[in-house]
């Protein structure tokens, strides 16, 4: 009945992996992901940009899924979801901290700010509240009242920089 | 899940092949920059082009320089991240750009949208942007008249339910960085196949919620932004809107100043952003040539204020949004004449904490 | 033990009883606590940052088909045909359901079963679904909804209370009190004329709460399979899967053994997610019709049109203090516009008048409540149920009496705060009530003293109190059976499962429920394996809604541990050769109190037991106390206790443009004990959140356009974009004082947090925007606009006020007249006709 174009192979390369999908070019990585790739992990809000529910990082940027076609995303680019956070069976910082202190109550909207937040510690890892507002401002979260969120990367941000500090007296 | 509906996608990689593309594609073919604007509205059934032309390839509309003059052109697929960043834009005569930029949505459409894509940005009313359901409901309106996203410029009829009896349609330019843009100065550079043009930004636009980009052929494709070299200058941007990210403008005001010895204004430049389907800029001969004081805005504010329409298709009472144009006038002239920020200024003017 | 052994069928009364248990001491040697109090991971946290998780829309099962619901563009039409052949014909769509493929009506309250899982003969709203269209893909599904057609004959339109009080015709229902009008009801606790009579003051004010809606960031999604056993299994985001179980059993005509229900996990919920939805139905029948997986995932615009929202509230209050600002008596009026379907209704409308008398000490009271349809998607339960809208007038009323009486807000409220153990004027019978803290810990933090009426003209702060429930004490059906149940198994490997069918939306329950066992056994939370929210595996909770999980699901898990305790202690005791009364639970050991270091460890001690006892199970179930409040309609109100909650905020207003920018909340709340402190926190939070928004920016308004031209009746903007929840940006600093009054009907003394810290947010934003600028905007939310008209007003030497002008007669029927407890009363109406079957309200 759709007047659909065949699929096309791509490879997607994804948390360090490369992923063979086939896929039409109107699909969106978020689709993509959470269909083809079975990585539900990434969740969606609204699919039209208004919640940030669907943030993963595209070459480290924090991206909508919902709104990038998968196929602009088949040059190499380096994608990043919820599920390429930890490494083996250890947790990344962000999610020992949002899962001790709170920054996580339904969580639903979680790996949204879990990925939008390991972007901007890369950039910035010792930030001041203000710009990690700024920096969350795109991820809607109707449990916490963000309080919890904001301390939860605050934590991530000095454990990180202790890791840091460590790693380079052990050098 | 809402989805994108299907089309056949191209991905030039020059700006000839793009410009080549877009004029083969005809009536039916659109250009996808960040796709922070289009996909949303393929998504609502708003415009269904069957031909998408990526421009994400092509490398050359993210080529900025510094000319010799000091004019500085920015490439409309610099990301609206990138455009707030710009080493070449950190002056403060650029302010009202940066700031314009770094208030679009949110962080994520920041990275995402760019400079080019937010001077196209689709006009935008809440009879509009909505779902093909919801506006079945409404059985639709003058600039969505169809079920499936009809080609705008060709149609004449529906019914515009902002203003019934209006022939035209009154969807509101919704773009941050058009009229900070307007306020330094700048001019675009359209690219067909058949050559290239270089217009001033304002020219772009008209007062039409339908053909509010009729500067600009359908088969050109927007690929730099020049912005003078404004020394002296100092600019700012004011964004009225009901959350501190993701809304869209429903009143900006773009100021640009320059003040000479004693505190005169010796050029003067003010633009209105969302309360028409076009930037309005405000003549401002009553401001130059004097000091700008306390009287000397309030007198411009009046004046300034009054080309503003707010309707009601927009957040916000119209009738309020109309009264608060007055004050955000005053509010960016006096954050330029140097006035400590108010209440106001800091939620319409936040300085945002631009990364390194 | 087995389940059956369980006191089952008993009357109310000896329920109540056997749980006037109090456990304010923790399960640890000498009654510390193990757990308890302690801030900690919660048990689900890993799985929600490693995105494990599993909501609805994550599931997907081999063959499974996608359902898209053509929903009416129509608020008000009849359904003269629907022809689906063109749909039909399509390869790639297996199945369209229309009304009489699932003709059978359902609700969620026994007295409004008035929907369909699709429109049988007329819709009710634009969004109301008319046919389900199933396919192989949802792009397929969503297509073939353009291949149905539907032919309408279109009605007038109700669009609002004034227009359902007005046009009897067309009715929206052929059901409800007359007309348009679904419920009213009228109480009359004590001579309120009188007693307005007879006060030195009497104030009266007319308010207007506008609807909102819950948002949450998860979209409602459903999966209906058919399983290996032929049953019919329901994977869906909901808070209550008892009760769509039930509805699912009405509806599809199975039997309950026949179907099974499993609550995903739910991302967010806030009271949206609790009723039975069409989608949820629909799946099911298109299941077993196709007999394959069936996937509904709803988008955002039709998250909308389930709503279930705050109900829009009118409402005047009357009330009669002394010249020192004591309440003498009280009249509250209500009208709701309940959308077009019953839902929550009918309780949401008791709600309304339920909470005013539990937080000051109100000698006498009147309430009448009027709810009515209207075309528009159906309100129901959000957070704070039906009270917030009254405690927003409430709160305001009093700030309004302060300032007349030249009283300080917080003196005025200190001077009458309701006791514990009273009875009030309605009946409720209050717990502890550490309201007199809370508002202490607000006034301190705030430096309100030096704040109120002292900070200089744009700058101002206000304060409001606030009370909810812990627990609606009456289910939503009338029975006799627990409200919440709980089944631990014990392994001789050390493993502890515990069952209940509460249901995580995100606050906790999963925690509380491993928190409870884990307390009680001295084991480590994590070690607690958890099942819940499966009607066919885990005991009946009757679901997250009327902040009841952790008084009711907490209590039942205590009295299951307890017993596995028994039966642990006594071959452990043997074993250790000592008193059984010396045995203790600490660390995964189980040792001699007085010798800790003779003990075995947690395995062990479940091997000697299973040993002497066979295989380890236990059960615990919770029933609320009998409320004493016997009149009809004294069903809504009645909790095991109260929660209470205080705010200060901090405003200020640009007098040019009224803008307001909230500064700083203090907020406390007497929460009974914080069982973990980590997410109490964050429940106070999120409910400031919610309430800021609700405060502020929120609402969920309606469209009409031009009438000659249309009948159109639209939400304003179902989007995200649009519906204005606060952003990161948005969230102002919050300080937050958890206040302990333990309570002896809580578990380890724990009273609700989820719900009633978000009431006082509204009328404090409100109350502190008079102090700034000297107006009063009567209606919620409070928008610059509101402000500006009002300083307008003022300028021009009126009121200085916003807010609805009168309060529309009713035609209110005959009072219950109920005499307060210190005039007599017995908790019987005076006039009440005798009782034809079941005592309690209709409504729950």
């Amino acid at each position: 009945m759709m007047d659909m174009p065949p699929k096309e192979l791509h490879t997607l390369r994804v948390n360090g992996e490369a992923l063979e999908v086939a896929f039409w070019p109107h699909r969106t990585l978020l689709e993509v992901l959470r269909e083809d790739a079975g990585l539900t992990g990434t969740k969606h809000g609204c699919e039209l940009g208004e919640c940030g529910a669907c943030a993963v990082l595209v070459d480290g940027k924090p991206v909508l899924s919902c709104l990038q076609l998968a196929v602009e995303c088949v040059g190499g680019q380096e994608v990043t979801t919820v599920e390429g956070l930890a490494q083996d069976n250890r947790l990344h910082p962000l999610q020992e901290a949002f899962a001790d202190l709170g920054g996580s109550q339904c969580g639903y909207c979680t790996p949204g700010f879990l990925v939008t937040a390991k972007a901007f510690l890369d950039e910035r890892p010792r930030p001041t509240r203000e710009e990690l507002k700024e920096a969350l401002s795109g991820n809607l979260c109707r449990c916490t009242g963000y309080l919890q969120i904001f301390e939860a990367v605050e934590q991530a941000a000095e454990r990180m920089a202790e890791a840091g500090r460590a790693e380079e007296q052990g050098r | 899940m809402m989805r994108v509906p299907p089309f056949k996608y191209v991905a030039p990689k020059t700006i000839a092949e793009a410009a080549r593309a877009l004029r083969d594609a005809g009536p039916e073919g659109m250009l996808l920059a960040g796709g922070t604007d289009l996909l949303p509205n393929m998504k609502r059934r708003q415009q269904t082009p069957k031909v998408v032309i990526g421009l994400s390839a092509v490398k050359d509309l993210r080529a900025s320089l510094r000319g010799a003059d000091g004019a500085v052109t920015l490439g409309a697929g610099l990301s609206l991240t990138d455009t707030a960043r710009s080493p070449l834009v950190a002056d403060a005569a650029y302010r009202a750009l940066t700031t314009a930029a770094s208030k679009v949505a949110t962080p994520h459409i920041q990275a995402m949208g760019t400079l080019g894509g937010n001077l196209c940005l689709d006009t935008r009313c809440n009879y509009y942007d909505q779902n093909h359901e919801w506006r079945q409901a409404i059985d639709f309106c003058k600039k969505a008249p169809g079920p499936h996203g009809t080609a705008q410029r060709e149609v004449t009829h529906g019914t515009c339910w902002v203003a019934p009896g209006s022939p035209r349609c009154w969807a509101v330019s919704s773009t941050d960085t058009a009229p900070a843009l307007v306020a330094l100065g700048a001019e675009v550079t359209l690219v067909s196949a058949d050559g290239e043009r270089r217009v001033p930004v304002l020219s772009l636009y008209k007062n039409d919620g339908m053909d509010y980009l009729a500067g600009k052929r359908r088969d050109e494709v927007l690929t730099a932004v020049h912005v003078p070299a404004l020394v002296g200058w100092r600019s700012t941007y004011w964004k009225l809107r009901r959350r501190g990210s993701f809304d869209f403008p429903v009143l900006s005001v773009a100021a640009a100043l320059r003040l000479g010895p004693g505190g005169v204004v010796e050029g003067a430049r003010v633009t209105l952003g969302s309360v028409a389907s076009c930037p309005l800029e405000v003549t401002t001969d009553a401001l130059v040539g004097r000091p700008l004081t306390d009287e000397a805005i309030a007198a411009f504010a009046d004046h300034a204020a009054k080309p503003a329409r707010p309707l009601d298709n927009t957040d916000y009472h119209l009738s309020w949004r109309k009264r608060v144009v007055r004050e955000y006038v005053v509010g960016a002239l006096r954050e330029l004449r140097g006035d400590p920020p108010g209440l106001l200024a800091r939620s319409a003017a936040r300085v945002l904490p631009v990364l390194a | 033990m087995s389940p059956q052994e369980h006191e089952g069928g008993s009357a109310a009364g000896q329920h109540a009883d056997a749980h006037k248990v109090s456990h304010t001491r923790g399960g640890g040697p000498g009654g510390a606590f193990n757990v308890v109090g302690k801030a900690r991971r919660r048990v689900d946290g890993r799985a929600k940052v490693t995105g494990q998780t599993r909501f609805a829309d994550d599931l997907v099962l081999p063959r499974m088909l996608y359902m898209k619901l053509l929903r009416s563009p129509h608020p008000h039409a009849r359904i003269v045909k629907i022809d689906a052949s063109r749909a039909l014909a399509h390869p790639s769509v297996k199945c369209v359901l229309t009304g009489k493929d699932v003709p059978i009506p359902y609700g969620i309250l026994p007295v409004s079963q008035d929907e369909h899982a699709l429109c049988l003969d007329k819709v009710r709203h634009v969004g109301d679904p008319v046919a389900a269209v199933v396919a192989t893909t949802e792009d397929e599904a969503e297509a073939a909804l353009a291949l149905v057609d539907v032919e309408y004959e279109l009605l007038d339109t109700i669009a609002d209370p004034e227009d359902a009080l007005s046009k009897p015709e067309p009715r929206i229902h052929d059901y409800g009190d007359d007309g348009n009008v679904h419920k009213r009801v009228a109480f009359e606790f004590g001579d309120v004329e009188a007693g307005l009579a007879a006060s030195d003051r009497v104030f009266e004010d007319v308010l207007f709460f506008e609807g909102n809606t819950h948002l949450p960031i998860e979209q409602h999604a459903t999966l209906a399979a058919v399983d290996e056993n032929g049953r019919v299994v329901v994977y869906s985001s909901t808070q209550t899967p008892h009760y769509l179980h039930r509805a699912l059993v009405k509806a599809l005509g199975l039997p309950g053994a026949r179907i099974r229900v499993i609550a995903t996990p739910n991302g967010g919920g806030f009271g949206g997610k609790s009723d039975p939805f069409n989608h949820e139905v629909a799946a099911a029948k298109a299941a077993l019709v196709t007999g394959r997986p069936v996937k509904v995932s709803l988008n955002r615009e039709e998250v909308f049109y389930c709503h279930r929202g705050r109900h829009p509230v009118l409402m005047r209050f009357r009330t009669g203090v002394s010249h020192e600002g004591k309440l003498q008596a009280m009249s509250l009026e209500t009208l709701l516009d309940g959308g077009a379907y019953g839902s929550y209704g009918v309780a949401s409308t008791f709600y309304t008048g339920a909470l005013q008398t539990v937080t000051y000490q109100v000698p006498r009271y009147a309430f009448r409540g009027c709810r009515t349809f209207t075309n528009k998607p159906a309100c129901g339960p959000k957070r704070g149920h039906g009270t917030v809208q009254p405690r927003f007038g409430q709160e305001v009323q009093l700030d309004k009496i302060a300032v007349a009486l030249g009283k300080d807000p917080a003196d005025l409220r200190l001077m009458q705060l309701a006791q514990a153990g009273d009875l009030t004027a309605n009946y409720l019978k209050l717990g502890t009530i550490g309201l007199r803290e809370c508002i202490e810990k607000v006034v301190e933090g705030s430096g309100w003293r030096d704040k109120w009426q002292k900070l200089p003209y744009g700058k101002g702060v206000g304060l409001a109190c606030s009370s909810y429930l812990c627990g609606a004490g009456l289910p939503i059906y009338w029975n006799d059976m627990p409200h919440s149940g709980v089944q631990l198994r014990l392994d001789r490997m050390g493993g502890v499962t515990c069952f209940c069918g509460a249901t995580e939306i995100g606050q906790g329950s999963d925690d509380v429920l491993a928190n409870m066992v884990a307390e009680v056994l001295g084991i480590d939370p994590a070690d607690v394996q958890l099942v819940t929210g499966q009607t066919d595996v885990t005991p009946i909770d009757l679901g997250s809604y009327s902040s009841r999980v952790t008084m009711m699901a907490g209590n039942a898990a205590i009295q299951a541990a307890e017993r596995a305790r028994d039966l642990i202690a006594g071959p452990a005791a043997k074993k250790l050769g000592i008193p059984r009364d010396r045995v203790a639970f600490q660390d995964r050991r189980v040792f001699d109190v007085e010798d800790p270091s003779k003990g075995l460890t947690f395995e062990e001690a479940i091997v000697v037991a299973e040993a002497e006892h066979g295989t380890l199970g236990t059960v615990g179930s919770y029933k609320p106390p009998q409320s004493p409040a016997k009149f009809k309609g004294g069903g809504v109100g009645p909790s095991p206790t109260y929660s209470y909650s205080a705010a200060v905020v901090e405003v200020e207003v640009d007098p040019a443009t009224g803008w307001i920018h909230v500064e700083k909340i203090w907020i406390a709340h007497d929460i009974g004990r914080a069982l973990n402190p980590v997410l109490a926190r964050g429940q106070v939070e999120g409910s400031v959140y919610m309430g800021l928004g609700e405060a502020l920016y929120e609402e969920s308004a309606f469209r009409r356009l031009p009438q000659k031209l249309s009948r159109a009746n639209v939400h304003k903007f179902p989007s995200m974009l649009e519906y204005k929840s606060p952003t990161t940006l948005d969230m102002p600093e919050v300080v937050t004082y958890i206040v302990e009054d333990p309570d002896a009907q809580g578990p380890f003394g724990a009273k609700e947090v989820g719900q009633g810290p978000l009431l006082p947010i509204m009328p404090a934003v409100a109350n502190a925007v008079f102090d700034a600028v000297g107006v009063r905007v009567d209606r919620c939310p409070i928008t610059p606009e509101d402000v500006l008209r009002a300083l307008d007003d003022k300028a021009k030497g009126g009121a200085g006020r916003v807010g609805p002008a009168a309060f529309p007669a009713i035609g209110w029927p005959e009072p219950l007249k109920v005499p307060p407890p210190w005039e007599g009363g017995d908790g019987t109406a005076v006039n009440q006709k005798p009782r034809r079957s079941r005592p309690a309200a209709a409504g729950k």
